[in-house]
C-alpha cells in the first residue's frame, strides 16, 4: 500500500527520519570520538588510537582491575543469568501452558503484576536478603568463579537479575508454548512418558525460536546492567564490577571528564552488543510474537 | 501370584484396602504434584525476591531505619512502628512538584513516544519496502540493546553546549536557535522525554508492526475500490483492527513509565536545579540507597517506595477493568487424558 499523498506523505517521512538521524549521530559521535584526541560536534580534530590504551594497561592505576578481569565478570553473569532465566521460565511456562491447577489464572495475573513492579521497591530489601544469603555457608560465599551468591558477588547480582527478568521470561515462553499443538504431548503421554520427559525431550526442542529470543534478550540485558550491579556491589571498580559499573567510574563529577577515553571504553562495551543483535535480528523481532490477540 | 507389571503401565501405590477403595493411586498422585513441581524453582525466586522483600519494605516503611541506628533499632517490633514516614512525605515542601514531575513525564513521554512515535513508526514501516522497513525497525531497537552508560553518554554529547555538542552544531546553531548552551541545563524536560521515548518506543514498535502485518490485504484492498484515503483506511481499517495491542501497550509502558529512573539519575539526577526532573522512583532511591542526605534512609525511602507501588497497583487495576483484559487469559488445553 503506497502513501499516495505527496505533502502528507513527507511529512510523515519527516516525523520518522529526523528522531531517526538523532540515533544515527550519536552513535557516529561514539565511534569517531573513540578514535580521536579532541572532537567538535562530529569533526575529530585528530586521529588516535590513545584512547584504546585502556585494553592492555589499567587506567587507574595497579590496584584496580583491568578491563578483561571486568569483562569476564560481566561474561560469567550474564551467561549464568540467562541459563537460568531460560531454564526457569520454560519450566514455568510449561506448567502454566498446559496444566490445570489451582491458582493458574492468579499467577498469570501475578506474572503479569509483577512485570510492572516498581524495581526501587525492592532493591531496598533485597539488599537485606542478599546479605542474608552471603551467610549461608558453601553458596554465600565460596562458589569459584562467581564468588558466591550473595551481596558484593556476581553470582548474587546474577541471581537478583534472573528475579527481574523472570516474569518477562515466563510471559514470553507462555506464548511459544500456546503455540505448539498437543498431538505430540498427547502421543508421549500415552505412551507412558513422565511430564518432565515430554517437557525435556519434546516440548524444549520445538521452542528453539523462542528459547533463542529469550537467551539473547537476557542476555543483553544482562550485559548492559548498571542499576543493580550498581546497587549490589561494593566500589564501582571493585573485584565484582561489571562493564557499566567500569565506564561510569570514568564519569566521574568532580574531576573532568575525558570524553575520548570513555567513548572508547563505551565502544567497547557497545561493540559486542551490537554484532550479537545484526546476526539475531530476525529472532529477537520475533519475541514478542507468541500471542494473536497480543493475549495471554 | 502378582502379574508382572507391563512395561510402560503406570503402577498402583500400595494402600489399606479402605483408601484403595477409593482408586487413588500414585499415578494421580504425581499428576497433581508435577505442575508444582515445575513451578517450584519459579516460586522459590519470586517469594525470595519478590513476596520476602515485599513484606519487608511494607514494614520498613513504617520505621525509621537508617544508617545510624542499622543493627540498633528493631524494626520487627510494632512499638517501632509509627506513621511518621508518611507524614514526611505529604508535608514536604517538594511532594506536589515530585508527584506532578512523575505525572507530567508519563503522561508526555507515553503520548509522545512509547505509543504516538510506535505507532507511527509501525505505520510507515510496514508501507514502505520491506528492507527499509526492516531497517529502520533495528535501527530504533539500538536504543534498547545500548548499555545505559553508554546511550546517556552519547545524549549527553548530543546535548553538549557549542562547539562540541550535536545538536548545537547542526541542528539549533544554523537555525539561530538558543546561544549555544548545554542543553540538559536550559531545557532538562525535553531531554529526559527523548531518552526515555526512544528507548520506550521500540517496545510498541514491535508489537505494533506484527499486529499491522498480520491484517489481511482484503480489508485495505477492498477499501481502496471504494475510493478510501491512505489517512482513512488508518483510521477506520488499521486501528480498529490493532486495538488489543494497542490497549496492552498502552497499559504495560505507563506502568514501565512510572518505574522507571534509571536513565534519568543518569542523565540529570534529578536536577539541574533543585527537584527539577526528579520523579517518585527517583526520589525513592535516592532516599533510600545514596547518602546524599548524609544519610541513607531505608526506612524513608521504604515509604516513598510503597506509595509507589500503590499509585501503580491502582493504576493497573483501572486499567485492567477498563480495557477488559480479563477476557485474555484463555483455559489451557486439555490436560489429563
Amino acid at each position: 500500500m503506497r502513501l499516495p499523498q505527496k505533502p502528507r506523505a513527507a511529512l510523515a517521512y519527516l516525523v520518522l527520519i529526523v528522531p531517526s538521524a538523532l540515533i544515527v549521530l550519536g552513535f557516529l559521535w561514539l565511534f569517531i570520538t573513540s578514535f580521536s584526541t579532541r572532537t567538535e560536534g562530529l569533526r575529530s580534530l585528530g586521529w588516535t588510537l590513545r584512547n584504546w590504551s585502556f585494553l592492555w594497561e589499567s587506567p587507574f592505576g595497579p590496584q584496580y582491575p583491568s578491563i578483561w578481569w571486568v569483562t569476564l565478570n560481566t561474561l560469567v553473569m550474564s551467561l549464568v543469568m540467562t541459563l537460568i532465566v531460560v531454564v526457569v521460565s520454560s519450566m514455568t511456562a510449561y506448567a502454566l501452558s498446559r496444566m490445570k491447577f489451582t491458582g493458574r489464572k492468579s499467577f498469570l495475573s501475578l506474572t503479569l503484576i509483577l512485570h510492572a513492579f516498581p524495581s526501587v521497591t525492592l532493591l531496598i530489601p533485597i539488599y537485606f536478603v542478599l546479605i542474608w544469603v552471603s551467610k549461608i555457608p558453601v553458596i554465600g560465599r565460596g562458589v569459584p568463579l562467581l564468588g558466591g551468591l550473595g551481596y558484593n558477588t556476581i553470582g548474587g547480582v546474577a541471581l537478583v537479575m534472573v528475579a527481574f527478568q523472570l516474569p518477562f521470561g515466563i510471559w514470553v515462553m507462555k506464548g511459544f508454548f500456546d503455540n505448539i499443538s498437543w498431538d505430540m504431548e498427547r502421543s508421549a503421554l500415552i505412551d507412558g512418558a513422565s511430564r518432565f520427559r515430554v517437557w525435556w525431550q519434546i516440548m524444549m526442542p520445538n521452542i528453539k525460536p523462542g528459547i533463542a529470543a529469550l537467551s539473547i534478550f537476557s542476555f543483553i540485558t544482562a550485559w548492559n546492567a548498571y542499576l543493580i550491579p550498581l546497587t549490589f556491589t561494593a566500589g564501582r571498580a571493585g573485584k565484582s564490577a561489571v562493564l557499566s559499573l567500569y565506564l561510569q567510574n570514568f564519569i566521574s563529577e568532580s574531576v573532568m571528564t575525558e570524553w575520548n577515553a570513555v567513548a572508547a571504553v563505551g565502544l567497547f562495551q557497545l561493540i559486542p552488543v551490537v554484532i550479537f543483535f545484526l546476526f539475531t535480528q530476525q529472532v529477537l523481532l520475533n519475541i514478542y510474537g507468541g500471542g494473536k490477540k497480543g493475549g495471554v | 501370584m502378582k502379574r508382572k507389571k507391563q512395561s510402560g503401565e503406570r503402577g498402583v501405590f500400595p494402600l489399606p484396602l479402605s483408601l484403595k477403595t477409593r482408586n487413588w493411586n500414585f499415578s494421580r498422585l504425581q499428576g497433581r504434584l508435577a505442575p508444582y513441581a515445575f513451578l517450584s524453582p519459579a516460586l522459590i525466586v519470586i517469594t525470595l525476591f519478590f513476596f520476602i522483600p515485599l513484606v519487608m519494605v511494607f514494614i520498613l516503611s513504617f520505621t525509621n531505619l537508617d544508617m545510624t541506628n542499622f543493627g540498633i533499632l528493631e524494626w520487627w517490633r510494632p512499638a517501632n512502628w509509627s506513621l511518621d514516614n508518611y507524614v514526611k512525605i505529604f508535608t514536604n515542601r517538594f511532594f506536589p512538584k515530585i508527584l506532578g514531575n512523575t505525572l507530567i513525564y508519563v503522561a508526555l513521554t507515553l503520548a509522545f513516544f512509547n505509543v504516538g512515535m510506535a505507532l507511527i513508526i509501525a505505520l510507515i514501516t510496514t508501507h514502505i519496502s520491506r528492507g527499509a522497513g526492516f531497517a529502520f525497525r533495528a535501527l530504533w531497537l539500538l536504543p534498547r540493546i545500548t548499555p545505559v552508560v553508554v546511550y546517556i553518554m552519547m545524549w549527553k554529547a548530543l546535548a553538549g553546549p557549542a562547539p562540541m555538542g550535536i545538536i548545537n552544531n547542526y541542528l539549533l546553531g544554523p537555525l539561530g536557535i538558543g546561544r549555544g548552551e548545554y542543553l540538559l541545563n536550559t531545557s532538562p524536560w525535553v531531554f529526559v522525554i527523548l531518552v526515555n521515548g526512544f528507548i520506550g518506543a521500540s517496545f510498541g514498535m514491535i508489537l505494533f508492526s506484527s499486529a499491522i502485518e498480520a491484517i489481511p490485504k482484503e480489508y485495505s484492498t477492498a477499501s481502496k475500490v471504494d475510493g478510501a484515503t491512505t489517512w482513512q483506511t488508518i483510521r477506520y481499517i488499521v486501528l480498529p483492527m490493532i486495538k488489543w495491542p494497542l490497549l496492552f501497550v498502552t497499559t504495560y509502558q505507563t506502568l514501565s513509565l512510572l518505574t522507571s529512573f534509571e536513565q534519568i539519575m543518569l542523565l540529570t539526577d534529578g536536577g539541574p536545579g533543585l527537584y527539577q526532573t526528579e520523579v517518585w522512583a527517583l526520589t525513592a532511591y535516592h532516599r533510600a540507597l545514596t547518602s546524599y542526605f548524609g544519610n541513607t534512609q531505608w526506612g524513608y525511602g521504604s515509604a516513598w517506595a510503597v506509595v509507589l507501588v500503590v499509585i501503580g497497583v491502582i493504576m493497573a487495576i483501572i486499567y485492567l477493568r477498563v480495557f477488559k483484559f480479563g477476557e485474555l487469559v484463555e483455559e489451557p488445553k486439555i490436560d489429563r487424558l
